[in-house]
């Protein structure tokens, strides 16, 4: 079996999470969606590890799990930090913070 | 890697991610996204790579779900479990069309690619990525770390209430409400 399907497959992840990202209204949605992305980037990474059976794609592949904890991590804090100053964290309620 | 078992796993991916975006209660939504990442490792498992199944199972569908988790129930007052999770209306079909032109734009290029025969097939050994971490990759790896140790100090410097020296936290005013 080739690459081509994994690849689509990626591709069509990545684009059900940038649908999420740009129609979700609540904060935490869209935190999720962008993992679904994070996740379709990390499938690539493997299949492409897979194809050339070398080490160094999941090397890579757990650099990026790594970064995507991390900005899970950074990115709940400022949700939890919005709905504490606004008791709502719809993202177009949160235009007051705009300069 | 066996074109059914891929087939399967593709159409449960797809379905589950599709279900996260658009489940109108955020709880679903959340647990789809488990179920999405579970069916992750078993994606790279069929690639073998086991120790990255392993690391994603621990990671996202034992630590990120329930972080998020956690940020739900933190973020909304709420009585029963259903939290609404809508989509904007207007904003459904920008994103809609933003979403098919990226797929359209990468999976013509992806077949216009020529030849990507299959791959040889390695089961690669949880040692060898381990030495790989401190040998080649070593300065990455410290970098990443010290990554992670900011990533935890601007959270809990954000998430922590401000109760000292001050006695409230300021309020950022609604639109068309007073300050408190």
């Amino acid at each position: 079996m080739s690459l081509q399907p994994l690849l689509l497959l990626s591709a069509a992840l990545f684009c059900v999470g940038i649908y999420g990202v740009v129609s979700r209204r609540n904060a935490v949605g869209i935190l999720l969606s962008v993992e679904l992305m994070m996740n379709a980037v990390n499938i690539n990474l493997v299949g492409f590890a897979h194809y050339h059976a070398s080490h160094v794609g999941q090397v890579f592949a757990v650099f990026s799990i790594a970064l995507t904890v991390a900005e899970v991590v950074v990115g709940l804090a400022l949700v939890i930090l919005l709905s504490r100053a606004r008791k709502d964290i719809a993202v177009d309620s949160a235009e007051a913070l705009r300069g | 890697m066996d074109p059914i078992a891929f087939g399967i796993v593709a159409a449960c991916l797809l379905l589950a991610a599709l279900f996260v975006v658009t489940s109108k209660n955020l709880v679903h939504a959340v647990l789809w996204l488990a179920l999405t990442l579970a069916t992750t490792a078993v994606l790279f498992v069929l690639l073998q790579a086991p120790f990255l199944a392993g690391i994603q199972i621990l990671l996202y569908t034992g630590g990120v779900i329930t972080l998020m988790l956690f940020g739900v129930m933190l973020t909304r007052r709420h009585e029963r479990v259903f939290i609404e999770n809508e989509t904007a209306p207007r904003r459904r079909v920008p994103a809609l069309l933003a979403a098919s032109v990226l797929f359209g734009v990468i999976a013509s290029a992806t077949y216009r690619t020529p030849g990507l025969p299959a791959g040889p097939g390695r089961t690669v050994p949880a040692d060898e990525i381990g030495r790989s971490f401190l040998g080649e990759h070593l300065l990455a790896f410290e970098v990443l770390s010290v990554l992670l140790l900011i990533a935890m100090i601007g959270a809990i410097v954000l998430a922590r209430k401000a109760d000292f020296g001050k006695e409230q936290s300021r309020v950022i005013p609604v639109r068309g409400e007073k300050a408190t």
